[in-house]
């Protein structure tokens, strides 16, 4: 017979202001079984957990429920605090009369009602409770970071730093992501490159890091320590342990048409290239789109020019399968498109570009090789004017409801930019709110308005027309002045709303973890887990998370490095005994357990039964691998003979609790 | 009327207003309002209706619909304002618009379409 000790918490006046807990607990006392039933200010506290740990002594419990807040709040330190007494932590049950109770419920007399019911139930399911042990799993110690920008190569160089071996599967031809395409940063205004390339350059040199470039995940198995990812590293065309970054073959190639991305499409490259100059691998790779040999069978100029001999125009996708313990995704973002704004004559002009694409020509290594030029004519600009919030904020269906948080700031980077290397502009700035909240960042977009006299209008643009001079019209409203006016202009540019890469869907998927309506990966937790994943032992970093600039991304990374070093330095992981097993005397081989499994837990195996009378039979019956499975139970309701059922959830236990919920 | 009436009346949500002008950006009518469409949203959300209904704008606004085109947080500006608009033409009963009384009224700028609009609505 079980001995049950059942403790009510109040969790302040949580619980306590809805619900009569002394009388939940003197009801509770008569129940069957219990011998033991209190209340107490905080269960979770010290001395809450020692209320708990001298029951079990005092009364030999030899189960216990406690009637608080969500499990997933604090079933863990109950646990532990009966662990403690000597209690098989399994042998304790949580009834969530905060969160399903006292929160949801005005009446005291309907709560306190509801209370009793749930603790009833509770109680109904410890009473079938088995004590169960904890398994062990074996951790790769090996990190994928999905994503080469500067959150994954922070993340990378903090992981290997600590000693650990870590991966970085990027999908384009070189890491570096976006902060590579920025010419100043802000708020300090140095140089992007001088601080980012040294980064890719250690990346490259650190022995416990391996760039696999111009590749994306394939497929994802296994959990928490022990996945097995498969990468396509694509086809470049181009071997790169010979290739030596020369570029003779870029000098040759006469398909000199493909659009430079790296440059925002705003100039050609050809066909063979490297990204630009400081990329690593500094390693050229060929468009097929655009490689004429590729498409036609002739042309092969740049084999010919190749004195590595590193061209290979029959090189195909190749698949690597390496196992890791922990993933952290870092797939950062794209500007939104500009479709459903036609009112900013985006597609209809020019000279109205979005701010990466200013980024670009302000770069030396840009279009215009860092002279700021009209795309249209290559003429100087004098009136130039900018529109913040464009496509953020927006929640009409057009735009994305977030406000992007990157764009005040590098507005006000652009517009001071601008006027210091180029005094005979105009520069005037759009804004509904300048929102520049952080260390020194007020003070630098006061600097704009202060010291670079940039004209900052409180109001939005409601339209840009083309005119026939070439220039732009510029329509808006000045709210402060209470007046529509119009500002002609040479160049427009467009603070474009970001948004998360759009192949984080798939990995997300891949992965088994959340993403949120806006498509940004969700966090464990909000405020106390930021880095980590719901799904155990994948970890976030950098603007896929939600948007960030370079400062809070590097924080990120760092954090995001901690919590995986912190996982890959245990040789060892407990597993959650709560898993499927069969009984194999019922299984009759149907397969529909393992069809359903969404973890691949089970298989099947070969069984020699014996039939009694000397006689044996071999069948095939479902196995569970008690490393994969994850306790989801999907299994378990699925079975046509009931043979599989989950330990700590079995279908017995649930079906009391349901019989005592319905019970009047 | 209240607040509340209007409220329901425009049916448009103007706590949703960020306030960023953009309706009043592209308003073809902005230089002949006392009270900007912008303001319609606004003076409905702090509840100064008696300002509303004496407003001149009702009769300039076009009903062109550019505002609730533009604004970004699906609020309905025109809406407001034709809220207000309808109170101050329509009263039970009453014949808001006879034939007679438009000659000496009518000016080359009054746009066709708000004669039909206004036929078609005060007109019994
Ligand atoms: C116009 C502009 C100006 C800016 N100026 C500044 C500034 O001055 N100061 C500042 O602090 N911040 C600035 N920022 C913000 C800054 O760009 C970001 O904070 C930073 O780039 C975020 O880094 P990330 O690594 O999270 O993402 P990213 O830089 O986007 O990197 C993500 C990487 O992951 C790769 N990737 C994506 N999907 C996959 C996949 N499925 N598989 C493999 N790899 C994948 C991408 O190719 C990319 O290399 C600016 C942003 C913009 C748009
Ligand atoms: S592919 Fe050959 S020619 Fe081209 S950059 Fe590499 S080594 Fe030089
Ligand atoms: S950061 Fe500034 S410009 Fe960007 S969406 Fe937010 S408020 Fe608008
Ligand atoms: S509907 Fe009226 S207020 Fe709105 S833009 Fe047109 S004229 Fe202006
Ligand atoms: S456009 Fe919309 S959000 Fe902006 S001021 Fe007008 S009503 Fe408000």
């Amino acid at each position: 017979m079980q001995r049950i000790g059942v403790f009510i918490c109040w969790c302040g006046s949580n619980i306590a202001a809805t619900v009569d807990v002394e009388k939940v607990s003197e009801v509770i006392k008569q129940e069957k079984g219990v011998v033991f039933a209190t209340n107490y200010q905080y269960m979770c506290s010290e001395n809450g957990q020692q209320i708990i740990k001298n029951a079990i002594k005092e009364y030999n419990l030899t189960g216990i429920v406690i009637g608080s807040c969500s499990p997933r709040m604090h079933e863990a330190t109950f646990r532990k605090a009966a662990q403690a007494a000597g209690l098989n932590p399994y042998m304790v049950e949580v009834a969530n009369i905060r969160e399903h109770c006292s929160w949801i419920h005005k009446d005291r007399a309907e709560a306190t009602e509801k209370a009793i019911i749930l603790v009833r139930t509770a109680i109904a399911k410890v009473l079938l409770n088995t004590p169960l042990a904890e398994g062990e799993s074996p951790v790769t110690k090996r990190a994928l970071v999905i994503g080469g920008g500067i959150a994954g190569i922070q993340t990378a160089l903090d992981i290997a730093e600590a000693g650990f071996e870590v991966d970085i599967v990027e999908k384009n031809a070189t890491i570096g992501g976006r902060m590579a395409q920025i010419d100043k940063t802000f708020p300090t205004l140095d140089c992007s490159a001088c601080i980012l390339t040294p980064k890719m350059v250690d990346c490259a040199q650190n022995e416990k890091i391996d760039i696999l470039s111009y590749s994306e995940i394939e497929s994802v198995q296994g959990f928490v320590g022990n996945f097995t990812v498969t990468i396509r590293k694509k086809a470049r065309y181009v071997d790169e342990n010979k290739c030596t970054g020369c570029k003779v073959c870029m000098q040759y190639c006469p398909s000199k048409k493909g659009l430079n991305e790296f440059n925002m499409n705003m100039n050609t490259r050809t066909a063979i290239y490297i990204p630009f100059a400081q990329a690593i691998p500094n390693v050229a790779v060929i468009d097929p789109e655009q490689c004429i040999k590729l498409k036609t069978g002739k042309c092969g100029v740049c084999k010919l020019k190749c004195s590595a001999g590193a061209i290979n125009y029959d090189m195909k996708d190749e698949f690597i399968e390496r196992k890791y313990g922990a993933i952290v995704v870092a797939t950062g973002f794209k500007p939104i498109d500009l479709d459903n704004f036609n009112e900013y004559a985006y597609k209809d002009s020019k000279d109205v570009i979005t701010s990466l694409e200013l980024e670009r020509l302000m770069n030396a290594a840009g279009p215009t090789n860092g002279v700021l030029l009209r795309p249209s004519d290559n003429a100087h600009p004098k009136d130039i004017t900018f529109i913040q919030c464009v496509g953020s904020r927006d929640v009409s269906g057009c735009g994305k409801p977030y406000c992007s948080k990157i764009c005040c700031m590098y507005t006000a980077k652009h517009a001071m930019l601008i006027r210091e290397k180029y005094p005979d502009t105009r520069v005037h700035v759009f804004y509904i709110d300048v929102r520049t909240p952080g260390k020194n960042y007020d003070e630098f977009y006061r600097r704009a308005v202060e010291q670079y006299d940039v004209d900052y209008i409180k109001g939005m643009v409601g339209k840009v027309f083309p005119m026939a001079n070439g220039k732009l019209l510029v329509q808006g409203s000045n709210l402060l002045d209470n007046e529509q006016i119009f500002i002609e202009s040479d160049l427009v540019v467009l603070a474009t709303a970001i948004e998360p890469e759009p192949s984080v869907r798939k990995i997300a998927t891949l992965l088994a973890t959340s993403i949120d309506t806006n498509n940004f990966l969700t966090e464990a937790h909000p405020k106390l887990r930021p880095v980590e994943s719901p799904t155990a032992g994948i970890y976030l970093a950098g603007v896929c998370q939600g948007p960030r600039d370079i400062p809070e991304t590097v924080s990120m990374a760092s954090a995001c490095a901690a919590k995986v070093i912190g996982l890959l330095v245990k040789d060892k992981l407990k597993t959650n005994p709560c898993i499927a097993l069969t009984n194999e005397n019922m299984c009759n081989g149907c397969s529909q357990c393992a069809n359903v499994c969404a973890y691949g837990a089970i298989s099947y195996i070969e069984k020699e039964f014996r039939l009694g009378g000397g006689k044996t039979e071999v069948r095939r019956v479902s196995y569970v691998n008690p490393a994969v499975c994850q306790g989801c139970g999907a299994c378990t309701v699925t079975c046509p003979s009931g043979a599989i059922d989950l330990k700590g959830f079995s279908s017995k236990q649930i079906m009391s609790e349901v019989e005592t919920i319905c019970k009047k | 009327m209240d607040k509340n009436d209007f409220l329901e009346l425009a049916n448009t949500d103007v706590k949703k207003c960020m306030k960023c002008g953009k309706c009043s950006a592209r308003c073809p009518s902005f230089d002949e309002m006392d009270i900007k469409p912008h303001q319609f949203v606004s003076y409905l959300a702090e509840g100064k209706i008696d300002k509303l209904l004496v407003s001149k704008s009702i009769w300039t606004c076009l009903s062109c619909l550019a505002c609730v085109e533009r604004c970004p947080r699906g609020v309905a500006p025109q809406s407001v304002i034709e809220a207000i608009r309808d109170t101050v033409t329509r009263k039970a009963g009453a014949n808001g618009l006879s034939a007679e009384d438009i000659p000496p009224i009518l000016d080359d700028d009054v746009p066709q379409q708000l004669l039909v609009a206004a036929y078609r609505k005060y007109n019994k």
